[in-house]
């Protein structure tokens, strides 16, 4: 198949539901504006996203970073409407793909969306792949559910797509199942996967755990390469600050389910604004430090059905004040384009 | 996967001679300490000792070596062996050859064994299904209660309660209102030989029972785990219709060991007929078993309890094999 064919069956088929939708290409690709999801617990609720926004452009990506339990994950799942609720609820704000608020539609078209135009490559691809399917199987399904494809045309295209992503013999490999695979090619399958129907965003939930550096190294430069070729947004969750320095072209720092910083990477590798970004900096291990006690951030994250009052971050924080006890920041504007949620950010700026 | 199965069967030679043996010894011990079964026929007439002395002979009962509390009678083992082997299975007291008896009820047994593994199968896994969807909610709790009272009610006591209600009860009601003789042999209490499959419908359901409060909870908690994980997640994701999730990406995997378990199901089956198939006087294996072992009818036994170990060794091996189809990431070699 010629490639501009392939981009021509990347256009998504849409369904009657998705089809009546008006996508406004103008739009920003993806605008999250205040998200909010709650967990219905036994210790009460849980606002595991407590007012999340961020925009993503075409062709950008955004790298959103955060120790865990802060909101990563469950903001990408809120995205893709794939959250378990009972227990989790999204309670508030919008999610708006082309102008288009994805959690004001109906479970049909939202499952359209899905695959169609957002795809997920999650972690640990020998859990998130099903054992018992061959990866073509696996891969052909989406063709031969979402474009009415006979088996053998799905196959082709799983062919194709492990092709796509690099591994090598994909014809032979095809009928292999995920446990046959080593960790790295599992991941350029889940990867392969993601990219099947073309979507405009893919959202990588930390898609390079649990690999050794050198394979995290290739699965990043593919994610890369083949965004710029395509031209997708690419949202990249990690809590590894070092992962998302040569990739991401802006950077989301959540805590508490909280954004607590937002800036271009070049910023907030340079001077971070918020405190707890000026942590996970320091905490990255380095050559130049050899032998030295590596920096940590004391203490866990909060509790999240009993959050701390005023700055979620205060009781780890080395300029908390009082102030920070009582009054929750809001998310000051550092310079333009760069967003803070510190009362002091121009001290840790300077520091 | 050949060359296992075929060292599978190879083991079946020294369990089978295993079991011959032990049974053999364990009757032979049984003729030593309790004298001549063949006396036993007559009750309480005394018959010639010629006629005893016959048709101990006939028996094969004479060997000296039945008068030596303890000897095995290897000579006897060896002679009965043989005679397996040229496919001489021995006759009963009534003087009929085993192999007509076995021939005779063995089409029963596996009709109602047949019956048993597809009301299990079918009403067991769709009641796991709907309990596993609908988790803490009114059908997962009907569907818990009980299959904790058929897990934990005794096969004989579930069975003379069927009898009475859906024999008695409802089938006297249903004699009342229907001239369908099929609908009246399927509510009889016992079997009927003019209806061979409808008359063991409600006795396999009481078989079935036992296992199919067992599928039922397995599939239950096989679906509810899988419906928590990753490649689930992953299912939806793909933007996938809810059936085809539930139904292709999570039931494919909790079918494995539930399979699993139907398949070593056939062996038990097999031994929990032998009461079903006492309370609704079904001229099965079982009761061939049954009425054997009271009577101290030794070739019978001898040929049909190693007959049950082949059985369950075929379905255990089959399972084992059928594991590896359903399981990819099992290989044998």
């Amino acid at each position: 198949m010629p490639e501009s064919d392939i981009l021509q069956a990347g256009t998504p088929a849409d369904s009657k539901a998705v089809a009546s939708l008006y996508f406004d290409t103008t739009a920003p690709l993806l605008d999250v504006q205040e998200l909010r999801v709650d967990f219905q617990t036994k210790e009460g609720v849980a606002h595991a996203v407590n007012g999340v926004s961020f925009t993503l452009e075409a062709g950008r990506t955004l790298g959103i970073l955060g120790e865990s339990g802060c909101g990563k994950s469950v903001t990408a799942q809120a995205i893709m409407g794939i959250l378990d609720s009972p227990p989790a609820r999204v309670v508030g704000g919008k999610v708006l793909l082309s102008g288009v608020d994805l959690l004001t539609l109906n479970e049909d078209a939202r499952r359209q969306i899905r695959a169609n135009r957002i795809g997920m490559v999650f972690q640990d691809a020998l859990s998130a792949l099903n054992p018992v399917f061959t990866v073509g199987w696996q891969l052909g399904e989406l063709f031969r559910k979402h474009r009415d494809f006979s088996r053998k045309q799905a196959k082709q295209e799983a062919v194709r797509l492990l092709d796509l992503v690099g591994i090598p013999a994909a014809g032979q490999r095809v009928d292999d199942f995920p446990h046959q695979f080593s960790g790295g090619m599992r991941q350029r399958v889940m990867i392969a996967m993601a990219l099947a129907l073309d979507p405009n965003v893919i959202i990588a939930d930390e898609p390079t755990t649990a690999l050794d550096v050198t394979v995290q190294a290739q699965i990043m430069k593919l994610l890369a390469d083949l965004q710029a070729e395509r031209n997708m947004g690419l949202i990249l969750i990690t809590h590894d600050i070092g992962v998302v320095a040569d990739v991401a072209d802006d950077i989301c720092v959540m805590y508490a389910g909280r954004e607590v910083e937002k800036a271009d990477v070049y910023a907030i590798y340079d001077s971070p604004a918020h405190p707890y970004t000026q942590a996970l900096l320091e905490s990255i291990p380095r050559v130049d430090m050899k032998g030295q006690q590596l920096a940590s951030i004391q203490g866990l994250p909060p509790n999240l059905t009993s959050m701390p009052s005023g700055c979620a971050f205060h009781p780890r924080c080395r300029f908390a004040r009082e102030r920070c006890r009582e009054d929750t920041p809001p998310l000051y504007t550092v310079t333009p384009g760069r967003l803070s949620a510190c009362h002091f950010f121009q001290e840790v700026l300077d520091s | 996967m050949g060359r296992y199965a075929v060292r599978r069967l190879l083991q079946f030679i020294p369990v089978l001679i295993g079991t011959l043996f032990l049974l053999h010894y364990l009757t032979t011990l049984s003729f030593q300490f309790n004298g001549n079964p063949v006396r036993a026929l007559f009750g309480d007439r005394q018959p010639p000792p010629e006629t005893i002395a016959a048709l101990t002979r006939a028996f094969g009962l004479d060997d000296p070596c039945l008068s030596q509390p303890g000897n095995p009678c290897v000579g006897m083992f060896v002679e009965r062996v043989g005679g397996y082997l040229r496919g001489d299975f021995g006759v009963d007291f009534n003087l009929q050859p085993v192999t007509d008896l076995i021939t005779r009820a063995a089409p029963v047994t596996l009709r109602l064994t047949l019956l048993a593994i597809v009301f299990e199968s079918v009403v067991g896994i769709l009641a796991g299904v709907i309990a596993g969807l609908r988790k803490e909610r009114f059908a997962d709790n009907l569907v818990r209660i009980s299959t904790v009272l058929v897990i934990s009610v005794p096969i004989f006591v579930v069975g003379v309660l069927t009898q009475i209600i859906f024999g008695l009860y409802i089938g006297n009601w249903v004699r009342d209102r229907t001239e369908s003789e099929t609908m009246e042999a399927i509510f009889s209490i016992s079997y009927q030989s003019d209806h061979p499959w409808a008359s063991l419908i409600i006795p396999s359901m009481v078989l079935g029972a036992t296992s199919l409060g067992i599928i039922a909870r397995m599939t239950r908690t096989e679906l509810i785990e899988s419906l928590r994980s990753d490649y689930v997640r992953t299912a939806r994701a793909k933007g996938l219709k809810p059936t085809r999730i539930v139904g292709i990406h999570a039931l494919r995997n909790c079918l494995i060991p539930v399979v699993t378990l139907i398949g070593i199901d056939i062996g038990g089956l097999m031994a929990g007929a032998l009461i079903t198939e006492g309370i609704f006087n079904i001229p099965g294996i079982g009761g061939l078993v049954f009425r054997s072992v009271r009577t101290g009818e030794t070739p019978i036994i001898m040929a049909v309890v190693p007959l049950l170990v082949l059985v369950y060794l075929i379905a255990s091996l089959l399972v084992d094999l059928l594991y590896a189809v359903l399981d990819p990431r099992i290989r044998y070699e």
